[in-house]
């Protein structure tokens, strides 16, 4: 028998999940625990700031809202291993990666509270990132224009789209990475597999054993993590990040997770999965075996969390009274953002319901 | 000055405004080292490379994409639908991300991109090779569509659009591509968006219509001059944001108005004029306002096409009604 080609994918982790390493090759950045604690504390606040959003929700200050529990390391993992000249295109709940490039938690607020200034992050490098995308994998191919006009351009930047096991079953997501391995585009697509898709679970997605082999049919770089690991996440991201940025190449990354929560707040997990099921993934969750392991280095410990804690309430605090006071935009707002200028014939129906508001119905 | 076709109209303002500014690029399928199918795009890749005159990979959901991410980058892409038929699978990001990107960021990331697609019937093409859809896209709000209907209005528009700082619908009527030549100087001089063109004045009767269709309606008011009826005839080339106030002046002075469309009838961009006009025009009116358009069915393959768009006789007999109401 003869072969026309051979592929395997390799799967990557540093720690288990107690937090015990699991190979001695640490990667550079894993070295320096002040940047571990960094990342630690990151992951954290974007825990806090999750919770503070679904309790916001469930006290009616906040519209539907997509949790991100459990995903903190494989978000942050791939904030933290861009550089800020690099583009994001996320779908909806990747906020550790967001927190990291600046965007703030009151613009998330704003946007699950019905505002579109949510979309418009004021902080650099997020200012020059993607919106959230809310239909599914939509993003994929925007990353993939994007990597397009650093190419163009002669641009050492790098595009990055994250997407769901769901996500990955569309077409938006196959186009995206095959144009980045036909015109070797800087691109990293990387899979959030985090089980279910809503109420569909990830064996339902696809018969494929690994959502990381997609990308060899595309002729990209392919690597399935733990994505509860930040460690192996950020270095498959940096690996993969490096290879773009010098033209080697666009990389499909596989980070494997478990949604900890409900889809959104609209959602009720309980109809469609074990309780079980729930408890062996809340044994694999990303935080514990990141600190675990920053115990046994010395460099955390209950008091540190506690303080950090104490302070990202704070911060979360601050952020939810700047949403809650924010003044709900002129009735106008609604045309103004429709062309650059608003065209004659629209500033006619921008008048008429002008009036209406002037005249309070 | 060379005289061109309207294809080469559109040949003409895509190398014009690729030489002047380089953020302008052209992507889709076949429109490299073939340029392009109706050959739009001839000679493109020779003169400004493979990666600005870019062959994509045969799928439209990734060339709707892809332009979108250009776009936000602050190029000036113009993608190419191969054909109007083939339209559908770009729909999602051109009404969920290319319309509303300026709306939904607070105007922090915008596309100014244009799509192209040969538009309408009648070339004795395959099945899927002829809609007339364009009221698909007038109903999504942040999208300027645009319909040429001669070789110096595409050359004109076609600029106007690369330049305009949102999403541009380009539809070309390829039953008049090669139709007639015209002078068209290669100046980069642009025509307004958001204007109505007016054809022919008239005082009797006002034809409304846009594409291919102008060539039957103007030859419906030759007909009409003949038999002493003053026809004005109106090309509304850019169908959203509509410049309706042209149109109302007409009818405002002719009291009667035919609408002239190839798409189906109902819910066809057709209706929208009308209802404007019963809102604006009703005691101007003279007589119902009449329109002259394909049928609701899907347009028949090319043996019975012709029997589907309007004819100089429909639109003529549609006129004459106008007349004997009042």
């Amino acid at each position: 028998m003869s072969i026309a080609a051979k592929f395997e994918i390799e799967y990557l982790q540093y720690l288990d999940a107690e937090g015990k390493q699991v190979r001695d090759d640490l990667p550079e950045f894993a070295k320096n625990l002040d940047h571990m604690v960094e990342l630690y504390k990151l992951m954290l606040s974007t825990r806090v700031f999750d919770a503070k959003s679904v309790a916001l929700q469930r006290t009616g200050k906040l519209g539907t809202y997509a949790s991100c529990l459990g995903h903190e390391a494989a978000h942050v993992g791939i904030g933290s291993a861009m550089k800020p000249e690099d583009v994001l295109a996320v779908s909806y709940r990747e906020y550790g990666a967001q927190l990291y490039r600046g965007v703030q938690p009151r613009e998330v607020y704003m946007y699950w509270g019905g505002d579109e200034r949510g979309n418009d992050y004021q902080n650099e490098p997020a200012r020059h990132d993607f919106a959230w995308s809310v239909p599914i994998a939509t993003q994929c191919l925007h990353a993939a224009g994007s990597a397009l006009a650093f190419k163009i351009r002669g641009e050492k930047r790098v595009a990055v789209c994250t997407i769901g096991d769901g996500g990955s079953s569309k077409g938006d997501f196959y186009g995206a990475i095959n144009i980045a391995g036909a015109q070797n585009l800087p691109m990293v697509a990387v899979i959030v597999n985090n089980q279910w898709a809503i109420s569909v679970p990830r064996k339902i997605q696809s018969g494929a054993p690994t959502l990381a082999q997609k990308g060899i049919a595309a002729g990209l770089y392919c690597i399935q993590v733990d994505g509860n690991d930040i460690i192996a996440v950020r270095k498959a991201m940096e690996d993969a990040l490096e290879r773009a940025r010098n033209g080697e190449g666009g990389s499909v990354i596989e980070a494997v997770t478990y949604r900890l929560g409900d889809h959104t707040t609209a959602d009720d997990a309980r109809r469609y999965r074990g309780e079980q099921e729930v408890k062996d993934a809340w044994a694999k969750e990303p935080m514990k075996r990141l600190r675990n392991w920053l115990v046994a280095k010395k460099v955390w410990d209950d008091q540190k969390e506690e303080a950090w804690k104490a302070e990202c309430d704070e911060w979360m605090d601050n952020e939810v009274n700047a949403y809650l006071e924010t003044k709900t935009q002129p009735v106008t707002a609604m045309f103004d953002y429709t062309f650059a200028e608003v065209p004659a014939d629209l500033a006619k129906q921008r008048d008429l319901v002008l009036s209406h508001e002037n005249k309070g119905h | 000055m060379a005289q061109i076709t309207l294809i080469e109209a559109v040949t003409q303002a895509l190398a014009y405004e690729m030489k002047h500014d380089d953020s302008v690029v052209v992507l889709g399928e076949d429109v490299g080292v073939n340029g392009g199918v109706f050959r739009a795009t001839q000679g493109l890749q020779e003169k400004f490379g493979e990666l600005r005159v870019l062959d994509t990979p045969l799928d439209e959901t990734t060339i709707a994409g892809v332009t979108v991410g250009l776009a936000v980058q602050g190029m000036k892409p113009v993608a190419e639908a191969q054909f109007e038929g083939f339209i559908y699978p770009m729909m999602e990001q051109i009404a969920c991300h290319a319309a509303r990107m300026r709306n939904r960021t607070r105007g922090r990331l915008t596309v100014p991109a244009v799509w192209r697609a040969p538009w309408g019937g009648g070339i004795r093409a395959p099945e899927h090779h002829s809609e007339a859809n364009e009221h698909l896209f007038t109903n999504i709000p942040g999208l300027r569509v645009v319909l040429p209907s001669s070789p110096a209005r595409a050359y004109g528009l076609l600029l106007a659009a690369i330049r305009d700082p949102d999403p541009v619908i380009f539809l070309e009527p390829k039953r008049i591509y090669r139709q007639y030549k015209e002078e068209v100087p290669d100046d980069g001089e642009a025509l307004p968006l958001d204007v109505c063109f007016v054809l022919r004045d008239g005082t009797d009767v006002t034809l409304v219509t846009w594409g291919a269709q102008v060539k039957e309606t103007l030859e419906a008011a030759d007909e009409l001059a003949k038999q002493g009826i003053s026809a004005e005839v109106i090309d509304v080339a850019t169908l959203t944001p509509l410049d309706f106030d042209t149109i109302a002046e007409s009818v405002q002075k002719t009291g009667r108005c035919v609408i002239v469309h190839e798409a189906p009838k109902t819910a066809g961009f057709g209706a929208e004029i009308a209802a404007r006009v019963a809102e604006e025009c009703l005691y101007d009116l003279l007589a119902p306002v009449e329109r002259v358009t394909g049928p609701d069915t899907h347009i028949p393959l090319f043996r019975l096409e012709m029997k589907y768009l309007p004819s100089v006789e429909r639109v003529v007999e549609a006129v004459q009604r106008t007349l004997a109401a009042s």
